[in-house]
């Protein structure tokens, strides 16, 4: 039959070709060549199987199949033999992976904002919301509201820069000496509950030294509802300093006084550098962290909250000084220097 | 305030170690730090035995000191050294503060101007006793020579920071009951009783309040027959460790009592007050004074005065006047006990710039139930150690009086505060150890503060009062519960997002101050610009540098990169988001926020080396990707800035919304902020790229039929802007994307041409496209092109 003399002739002429195909493109052609479904020379002769005479079509389409499963096989395990080299290749030719990478620009934020980001976190997750306010501000919400009337030594805890506006023969416009004030806008326009914190840049007029910015980030807290006490208040800033200065934080909280709380407070964490031994750092094994406490029932008898119902905490703590601590920073004025060779280790 | 330890022994015992009480004063709210007298090692008491010039400097002198070991020769600059003293010896090697920086050192052996100092004669503040470091340190006459300072003075002293609410603590018996609070101990009361001889103290002096909103309370005692000395040994140790300096035993009793019970005292010289008459008054109109200093000073009827018949002669409660002090000579002695307004207190202060140590209190608020307390103490004193006959009876004139309100704590309160039902019994002991008198009512206590305390006003005060000597670590701790606040939707999201977007386009966030300067604003600003958006000005600026809030964040982005460029190998990339601030009339200002950031230097190669600069197109990536963040469809256009150079600036647009421009720096500018560089900068308004960004994103589906893609090079005139061809192309509706890929002018482009070649992708969304599909757009698509831009295919 001379169809199985074609067939034999194929088959050897396939082979050959096959080992000498070098890679996936040869392969990819000689596939075509021969088992393409158009125009393969064995698609072909399949093609030519219905013309033959009856009795020479079983032994010729056996035939077609037989070299089909040959040259297939053949296809599978010169892919493999094709491969294999490809293996064997990059293990004699190994880069070294000691090389640098191609550089590309990365981008970081601020160590300050990477800060700021993990306490508002903190705080998120216990269903604080983040709200914002002026950073210049009327003298009203920066001290009045807050207790801190003119003329009251307790002004002496907050140096203050003013702006150059005059009404009244008084300067009622300043920089915000801390983000306190938004306390009680956010309690002009709402009703509790209350759980809030606001970040945000504050001024104080102080001479600058290695712990000392006049510009700074704060971050207030204010929570106020039915029955918030101080256990609450000190629940809270335990899970915080436990969130963001590790989860076997431990807490103090000292009596201290700001005119805004009553019980005032200030929280210290066992320091995470000695693990409260004590060291250079924290001195004593303690670090201050914050000054808080409950909200003074006058400013919220002053925002028309019922003071026998409402109660509530408040917070505030420096944003730069966390990040001092946590990352060793030996000086506050490298924040706003902005020397990238500093900025880039974060 | 700094405590002797020696001293607060006398009303209390004190129940542990000078480290312990430091901290448990601290935990219950009043800041205290222990300074150990054994920091003074290798100092003792010496005796200064000759004073000659200094060889070779005017004003240093050499003081030859007897200090139990011989004589040592130390070169001093004090002005005030002097033969006969005793002083603080320092030998080598002693511990000390330096007096400048105020750092612990070591006393090494030194020259001076090219003599020897062996030693060295200590200034309070190299002490650690005060921050006086105008002279040396000198101490009583019959301190004996040799013995370390240490055992001298007995000092273990505990320096407190008392806040400004509790004025108690400004005082040693204040601190004592604290003490005896912590560790259940009654505090002793100092001695109080005199006897007393003669015409009552009523029939000697007159004294009257002409304001009794300004002087609550006056008392006087009057003692007479005082010989006036150096004040005994035991009493100047106690001062100068409390960090006074002792001047006569008057003056010094007189300080000694304000230190023990903070309530100031002054004392007059009975004879020099005219008529024998003491007034409380405001000054008159063109009255002036000498005070003590030496300096004569205009009084205004703001300020309050204590005058004879005649004439002002202290400045009332803050600072005493040269005509009527207690002198060597004087024998009889008026002693005023009162109490003044806390606010005119302060005003007066901050006018005459005089922060004593009396107005420190006053203007904290001295309670007026203190001046007769006081007044007995320092009477008793008088007797004791001046040998003067005290007048019987006290004159007391007390118009402002206010009865003191007993503040009820109901236990429901107690627990809402404190979060805990403590039992009454400790609420009750904790109180009564702090000195109030605690009555127990149906629902809780009526407390009636002890008089020196003025800062108990309402339960939740009481409630503070149990919570610190309790110790607030032992009062329960536990999370919120309770309902969460409704949502409020928040504008810093999407800022946020923005600071992100950036970061991720490779940017570095930096944060700069938010004052500055007109200089700097002026570099940056269009001309105009600073009168028609004045800058608010500080009235009290750290420095000329931060005098005006920021109308610009552009002058900050340049300097930062300046001063970064020529540190840091490759692009320097930064940006800031933060508010400029838009001066309202009679308003807070707009606080509008900006992102401003800034591109120069060169991009770097595969081997991390500098290759070639940044370039326009460097920073639109960088934006392109931030947008893209955002799902802003941005339209770029030629654009204009007053700061950028023509031909270099692209405004970005998205519909009606301008979100800000990108472009290269003017040169000028740039060499202003010592920039040679290529410099892009580009600003965008935060408000206006969140009203640009869409609500949502609408997913469109992927499609699965094939793509064909198909290159077009056009020749085109020169100032043709790629976009208006790709707005073109993308317009056929077979057409899903189209990219420039070359833009070519030169050899084989007519003159005025260019040649620009777009990859173009072809796609239908429902069926693979045949060949002649796509050869049919593209032939409707050249067709417009040509119509509309005199494009031709390029051969």
């Amino acid at each position: 039959m001379a169809i199985l003399d074609d067939l034999k002739q194929i088959e050897s002429q396939a082979l050959g070709e096959l080992a000498s195909a070098a890679d996936e493109g040869g392969i990819d052609d000689w596939r075509i060549r021969y088992l393409g479904r158009k125009q393969g020379r064995l698609t072909n002769i399949l093609a030519q199987l219905p013309s033959l005479p009856i009795e020479e079509r079983r032994d010729a389409g056996a035939g077609v199949n037989r070299v089909k499963n040959a040259l297939e096989s053949a296809l599978e395990e010169r892919q493999r033999q094709l491969l294999d080299e490809k293996i064997h290749a990059a293990a004699r030719d190994a880069i070294d992976v000691t090389l640098p990478g191609r550089p590309l620009p990365r981008g970081r934020l601020h160590p300050v904002t990477q800060t700021l980001d993990d306490i508002l976190d903190a705080f998120r997750e216990m269903g604080f919301q983040v709200s914002e306010g002026p950073e210049v501000e009327w003298d009203h919400y920066n001290f009045e509201m807050l207790r801190i009337p003119r003329h009251h030594p307790a002004r002496d805890m907050w140096d203050t820069l003013w702006v150059d506006y005059e009404r009244d023969g008084e300067h009622p416009m300043l920089l915000r000496t801390h983000t306190s004030p938004n306390q009680i806008r956010i309690m002009e326009k709402t009703e509790p509950p209350i759980r809030v914190v606001v970040p945000g840049r504050c001024y104080r007029y102080e001479a600058t030294d290695a712990t000392h910015e006049w510009m700074m980030t704060q971050v207030e807290g204010l929570a106020v509802d039915e029955g918030i006490s101080f256990a609450e208040f000190k629940g809270t800033l335990y899970e915080f300093a436990r969130r963001v200065f590790g989860k076997d934080r431990k807490v103090r909280f000292r009596c201290d006084y700001f005119p805004f709380v009553e019980p005032g407070a200030e929280m210290s964490i066992d320091c995470f550098l000695c693990g409260g031994k004590g060291c250079r750092v924290c001195g004593d094994g303690w670090i201050e962290i914050m000054g808080a406490g409950m909200v003074h029932r006058e400013i919220l008898e002053n925002m028309g909250y019922d003071a026998e119902r409402y109660t509530g905490f408040a917070f505030g703590l420096g944003v730069e000084r966390v990040c001092l601590l946590r990352n060793s920073v030996e000086d506050i004025r490298l924040f706003y220097q902005n020397d990238l060779r500093f900025l880039e280790q974060f | 305030m700094r405590i002797p330890l020696e001293w607060l022994s006398d009303y209390v015992d004190l129940p542990m170690p000078a480290r312990e009480l430091a901290h448990r004063l601290t935990m219950l709210g009043l800041e205290a730090e222990a300074i150990e007298g054994s920091d003074w090692s290798g100092v003792r008491v010496g005796l200064v035995t000759k004073v000659e010039p200094h060889p070779y400097a005017d004003r240093l002198r050499l003081a030859t000191v007897e200090a139990g070991d011989g004589e040592h020769t130390v070169v001093c600059g004090a002005p005030n050294v002097a033969a006969g003293q005793k002083i603080a010896y320092a030998e080598i090697g002693a511990r000390l503060v330096d007096g400048h920086s105020g750092e612990p050192m070591v006393l090494k052996a030194a020259k001076i101007r090219g003599v020897e100092s062996v030693g060295m004669v200590c200034s309070e503040r190299e002490l650690g006793i005060s921050d006086k470091h105008e002279g040396i340190l000198v101490l009583p006459e019959d301190a004996p020579v040799g013995t370390p300072l240490s055992q001298y003075l007995a000092t273990s002293v505990i320096e407190t920071t008392p806040t400004p609410n509790r004025l108690d603590h400004f005082s040693v018996v204040g601190t004592a009951h604290e003490v005896a609070a912590i560790s259940d101990q009654a505090v002793r009361s100092p001695g109080d009783s005199y006897p007393t001889d003669g015409e009552p103290a009523a029939e000697l002096a007159t004294v009257e309040i002409e304001d009794p909103d300004l002087c609550a309370r006056y008392v006087a005692t009057i003692v007479r027959g005082v010989k006036v000395g150096p004040s005994p040994d035991w009493m100047q140790r106690r001062l100068t460790a409390a960090g006074m300096r002792p001047i006569n035993n008057v003056v010094d009793i007189t300080n000694y009592v304000m230190l023990e019970f903070g309530q100031p005292l002054h004392a007059f010289d009975y004879d020099k007050l005219r008529g024998h008459q003491v007034i409380a008054r405001r000054a008159r109109a063109g009255e002036s004074m000498i005070t003590l200093d030496g300096v004569r000073r205009d009084l205004d009827s703001e300020t309050v005065v204590i005058a004879d018949a005649e004439r002002p002669l202290v400045i009332a409660g803050i600072f005493g006047g040269e005509d009527a002090e207690v002198s060597d000579t004087t024998t009889n002695v008026l002693l005023e006990a009162a109490n003044f307004n806390a606010v005119s207190t302060r005003k007066s202060v901050a006018r005459y710039g005089l922060k004593t140590e009396s107005a420190v209190r006053f203007e904290r608020g001295v309670s007026p139930a203190m001046p007769p307390t006081a007044a007995r103490r320092a009477t008793a004193l008088f007797v004791e150690l001046c040998g003067g006959i005290a007048a019987p009876g006290m004159i007391d004139v007390y118009p402002g009086r206010q009865p003191m309100a007993p503040v009820d704590a109901t236990d429901k309160r107690l627990m809402q505060v404190l979060g805990v039902a403590l039992p009454r019994d400790q609420v009750s002991a904790v109180l009564t150890g702090l000195g109030f008198d605690v009555e127990r009512i149906v629902d809780g206590f009526r407390v009636t503060p002890p008089p020196w305390r003025t800062d108990v006003k309402m339960a939740d005060d009481v409630a503070e009062e149990v919570a610190r000597i309790v110790g607030y670590d032992e009062l329960p701790t536990r999370t919120l519960s309770g309902r969460l606040p409704r949502f409020e939707p928040n504008e810093r999201d999407f800022r946020e997002k923005v600071r992100r977007g950036l970061v991720a386009a490779g940017l570095q966030e930096v944060i700069t101050y938010s004052m500055t300067n007109l200089d700097e604003l002026k570099r940056v600003l269009p001309a105009g610009e600073l009168e028609v958006r004045p800058p608010l000005k500080l009235l009290n600026p750290l420095s000329s540098l931060h005098e005006l809030a920021r109308t610009t964040l552009r002058a900050s982005i340049l300097r930062t990169l300046s001063g970064n460029l020529r540190q840091v190998q490759g692009p320097v990339a930064i940006f800031e988001i933060a508010a400029v601030y838009w001066p309202r009339t009679d308003d807070l200002p707009e606080e509008r926020e900006r992102a401003v950031g800034a591109i120069a230097g060169r991009s770097l190669d595969r081997w991390g080396r500098e290759a070639e600069p940044v370039d326009f197109f460097s920073a639109k990536g960088a934006l392109e990707s931030l947008l893209a963040g955002l799902h802003i469809a941005a339209e770029w256009s030629p654009g204009k800035d007053h700061a950028l150079l023509p031909g270099r600036v692209a405004a970005i647009k998205s519909g009606e919304h301008e979100l800000g421009v990108l472009g290269q720096l003017d040169p000028k500018i740039a060499a202003s902020f010592e920039l040679d560089e290529d410099v892009f900068l580009f600003e965008l308004d935060i408000e206006t790229l969140r009203l640009a960004a869409p609500a949502r994103v609408v997913a469109q589906p992927v499609v699965r039929f094939p793509t064909v893609t198909r290159d077009l090079a056009l020749i085109v005139d020169r100032d043709i802007e790629s976009e208006r061809i790709r707005r073109i192309l993308v317009q056929n509706r077979l057409v899903v994307s189209a990219r420039v890929f070359d833009v070519y002018e030169g050899e084989g482009v007519p003159a005025g041409k260019k040649s620009i070649a777009f990859s173009v992708t072809f796609q239908a969304p429902d069926h693979t496209l045949t060949d002649e599909e796509v050869d049919r757009a593209q032939a409707g698509i050249v067709g417009r092109l040509e119509r509309e831009l005199g494009a031709s295919l390029r051969a």
